[in-house]
């Protein structure tokens, strides 16, 4: 049984599994993922488009801080994305994979509008407001609470279904569009009420309210019965089911609560920003919103800062595009990139490697 | 016999983050030797067979086989040195006969060809004497089969060192018998075998060395002739422990829980539990023994109000109010409601007693988060439980908000007891309750279950430990296949006759075993 044993060799490096970690050191190692990241992209950037890497980062910074201007559009869409995001984290905590933000959110833009298209000019605009708000919140629901009666039920799958709901609720908006527009070019013109009140800055009641809403969720998840049923349903229900909790309503709630807060993002981008609405008017900040949520590991207060990260790249990137006039692609491409490297820190997080030692063998 | 060393290993180390798996282990096998490696659960056993057997790798140290040194990467360089390693989990093909999990995965020059590898692995098992159907399936095999098969394929690989991790865990004593008399075929035949155990008696009664490890280091390798019990314990653990329980009489016992022809026919329309009755006394523990997935978790879960039986009766007699209730079709909250203070740890503990990812408080406040109007829920009184608890159970945390997933299992254990008792419950009862656990959380266990008896608890105990049901509990109930079997008093009965009773209606798998031994043993 003699083994050629040149031929055999220790490994160049295991995996192994830390067991914890100290905050700073993570951060590091997340701050580094994000330098290396964006190092790579300079470095493609300046064999792509040969644009010097001093240059491109300060493209990047330039899109959200340049001006006065840029850094309350870089807070506003950072907020627009944050109370997506807030709204899908409930269910997300609960391990319910709600992938259908971006029509729940839609569909309470829609609501919104129709009650300012109908009823415009028979109620006072703060009444206006207050109607839009409601009904934003009750479609928003209901279109989240579809999902959930299924799945409660019959035991549907929650993701397929809330993508398919995606779709249903953009046919319905073009519907309407249709309706609405009698010259038939179906883009429906800016609505002359129901526009939330200017304080400060057009932006600045959006941001308050955002904020306003994060503190709420965080709260809601927290430190509620409501929120304590959650984690306890979304880390086992086999616990859930020991204690007593009634597994299938929790489900529904939650969806409803989730499909709410969309609503009020509905709510926010018509009367605060747009005053209209088509098909695109969410965007994708919907699936956007998934990764700002899982970045921040479901926690609210954080995705203050991964909404404000996963903004500051998209502008970066948009305004890259412009800069160097480029393909639209490339900024993609750059998001991309960042994200992955942030993605991929997480296993340097949970674990280290280890490299072969050189250790002298003295058997020889 | 000369001894030739088989197989050495030197300083090895391993470290999983900042915890020493195993800490500069040595270690020397023989060939045609049963050596056990005995020691508590996590100090490192299983961690140092896997080194040897390919799963892991040595942070430090070196492996010698025969003299020379190697370096083994993976299962298939283990299997090229002669190693084999049987785990606790097999790992089969359901769908496969025996013969063909044997053969998968080796490389023959010949085509495939199943009758020839029939052939062959009823020739091994000859030699050894396994009794092996080579051609039946997977899913149709009993736990004690299923193994066999797993030794057979390692042999059949032409290990030279086996590995045994737990073999006994999932077998009756009848089963482990037989099992030991291969075991000491295999050793007369060269063979060098290892096995991981925290069972004395079985360490005793097989092995010709004991290997002892405490918190991953080597404590020392002693000849089993020359040692005992109490000796292997106190190495084990490290100080001295009692190995008694104390039984009282109970006191005045009555009636507290009344299980009358319970019936559970599941969702695929098996019947997993069929006609049980029992009586459940204040005062006094009643063991539920049997094979595992004999329909204990369902006849506990049945009762708790998780799942609901088909037919039959659960009669509560509260002692405050004198009325009985049947809880058969009421869920856990119904039963919380009508005054029935019954407390249950279940067998899953972070699935299911517990949230593993959440902290100390927050898992005390599982029972009782909604009592109450606010729509906030109350940590204050959960974290002065979750302080009184880690105070008297003597729970190892950094603190009440310590992650429960990250403590080991026996403090897991003592937070979840620790709850189910603060309860003040009339009933207690109690799935598996030192599972995984050393030997001193396992004493703590057993002295609060009887604390609770004192009491006038009424306490179910199932459990897996023959000589602990014989030990703690004043009667046990035998259970197979969904069914009784047979209430034996425990002060009066021994293990071999539980033993035989956890395998009465499956009398058939024993017969044909003692035929095939008959048989094997004339050749």
């Amino acid at each position: 049984m003699a083994t050629n044993k040149t031929h055999i060799y220790e490994p160049l490096f295991h995996v192994v599994k830390r067991d914890t970690i100290p905050l700073y050191k993570s951060m590091l190692i997340r701050v580094i993922a994000v330098a290396a990241g964006l190092l790579l992209c300079s470095l493609l950037s300046l064999i792509l488009i040969n644009a010097n890497p001093v240059e491109f980062i300060e493209t990047l910074m330039d899109a959200s801080f340049g001006s006065e201007r840029r850094m309350w559009k870089f807070a506003k869409d950072s907020a627009v994305l944050l109370c997506i995001a807030l709204a899908i984290t409930p269910a997300f905590r609960m391990k319910f994979w709600n992938i259908g933000a971006e029509g729940q959110v839609l569909i309470g833009a829609l609501a919104a509008v129709a009650v300012a298209f109908y009823m415009g000019n028979s109620v006072p605009n703060w009444a206006l407001l207050v109607i839009m708000f409601f009904a934003a919140i009750i479609v928003g629901a209901i279109w989240g609470g579809i999902p959930a009666i299924f799945k409660a039920k019959w035991g549907t799958n929650e993701t397929l279904f809330t993508l398919m709901m995606n779709y249903a609720a953009s046919g319905i908006v073009a519907y309407f569009l249709v309706e609405w527009t009698p010259s038939g070019s179906s883009v429906l013109g800016e609505l002359k009420v129901g526009h939330l009140p200017q304080v400060v800055h057009p932006y600045f009641i959006i941001i308050l309210s955002v904020l306003v809403l994060t503190v709420l969720v965080s709260i809601y998840l927290n430190s509620t019965k409501q929120g304590y049923e959650i984690s306890v349903v979304g880390e086992s229900e086999n616990t859930a089911r020991y204690i007593g909790i009634n597994v299938k309503k929790v489900i529904i709630r939650t969806m409803l609560v989730s499909g709410a807060v969309c609503g009020i993002a509905g709510f926010l981008i018509v009367a605060g920003l747009d005053h209209s609405i088509s098909e695109t008017t969410v965007g994708g900040s919907g699936f956007t919103a998934i990764m700002v949520s899982w970045l921040a590991k479901f926690n609210p207060i954080v995705m203050i800062l991964t909404a404000a990260f996963v903004t500051f790249l998209d502008q970066g990137a948009s305004q890259m595009s412009t800069y160097f006039n480029i393909d639209s692609s490339f900024p993609d491409m750059v998001v991309g990139i960042v994200l992955f490297f942030i993605i991929g820190c997480e296993f340097f997080i949970n674990y280290k490697l280890k490299f072969r030692s050189f250790r002298k063998k003295e058997v020889q | 016999m000369e001894k030739t060393i088989a197989l050495e290993m030197k300083n090895i180390s391993k470290y999983f983050g900042s915890l020493a798996a195993n800490k500069n282990v040595d270690l020397t096998v023989y060939r045609g030797e049963i050596l056990s490696i005995l020691g508590e659960n996590g100090c490192g056993k299983t961690t140092l067979m896997n080194m040897i057997a390919g799963i892991y790798f040595p942070d430090e140290g070196e492996i010698f086989v025969d003299g020379e040194e190697v370096i083994i990467r993976s299962p298939k360089d283990a299997f090229e040195k002669g190693i084999g390693m049987v785990h606790q989990h097999f790992k089969l093909v359901d769908l496969f006969t025996a013969a063909e999990n044997v053969i998968l995965g080796t490389k023959d020059e010949k085509r495939y060809n199943i009758k020839e590898a029939n052939k062959k692995v009823q020739e091994l098992a000859d030699k050894y004497g396994f009794i092996i159907d080579p051609a039946k399936k997977i899913h149709e095999m009993s736990v004690s089969e299923k193994q066999t098969v797993e030794i057979l394929k390692v042999l059949y690989r032409g290990a030279d060192i086996l590995i045994l991790d737990e073999p006994s865990a999932v077998l009756t004593p009848q089963e482990t018998e037989k099992l030991f008399a291969v075991i000491r075929r295999m050793r007369d035949h060269g063979k060098s075998i290892l096995i991981i155990t925290h069972k004395l008696h079985e360490v005793m009664a097989i092995s010709d060395r004991v290997a002892v490890l405490r918190k991953g280091e080597h404590v020392a390798t002693v000849e089993t002739a020359n040692t005992t019990p109490e000796e292997l314990t106190e190495m084990m653990v490290g100080k001295k422990v009692e190995l008694n329980i104390f039984r009282p009489e109970p006191k005045n016992p009555t009636d507290r829980l009344e299980v009358k022809n319970l019936s559970l026919t599941d969702s695929e329309g098996i019947k997993v539990l069929e006609d049980i009755s029992f009586t459940v006394r204040s005062g006094e523990i009643l063991g539920i023994a049997g094979i595992a997935g004999s329909g204990q978790r369902e006849l506990l879960e049945s009762i708790a109000g998780l799942c609901h039986a088909t037919t039959g009766e659960i009669l509560y007699n509260n002692p405050k109010t004198g009325i009985t209730e049947n809880l058969r079709d009421k869920d856990p909250i119904q039963i919380r409601e009508l005054g029935v203070r019954l407390s249950f740890v279940p067998e899953d503990r972070l699935g299911m007693g517990l949230v593993g990812n959440m902290d100390i408080v927050d898992n005390m406040m599982l029972r009782s988060y909604n009592k109450g109007h606010s729509i906030f829920v109350d940590r204050k009184k959960p974290k002065d439980l979750a302080e009184k608890i880690i105070k008297e159970l003597e729970v190892a945390t950094p603190g009440t908000h310590a992650i429960v997933r990250r403590l080991s299992g026996g403090n897991v254990q003592k937070v979840l007891v620790g709850r189910e008792i603060a309860a003040s419950p009339t009933v207690l009862m109690a799935a598996y309750p030192v599972r995984g656990l050393d030997i001193n959380s396992s004493y703590t266990i057993y002295n609060l279950l009887t604390k609770q008896k004192e009491e006038g608890v009424a306490v179910v105990f199932v459990g897996e430990d023959l000589d602990v049901l014989v030990e703690l509990c004043d009667r046990i109930m035998v259970v197979c296949g969904g069914r009784v079997t047979g209430i034996v008093d425990g002060r009066n009965t021994t293990k071999e006759e539980i033993g035989l009773l956890m395998t009465k209606s499956e009398s058939y798998t024993l017969e044909n075993n003692e035929e095939g031994g008959i048989s094997s043993g004339n050749k």
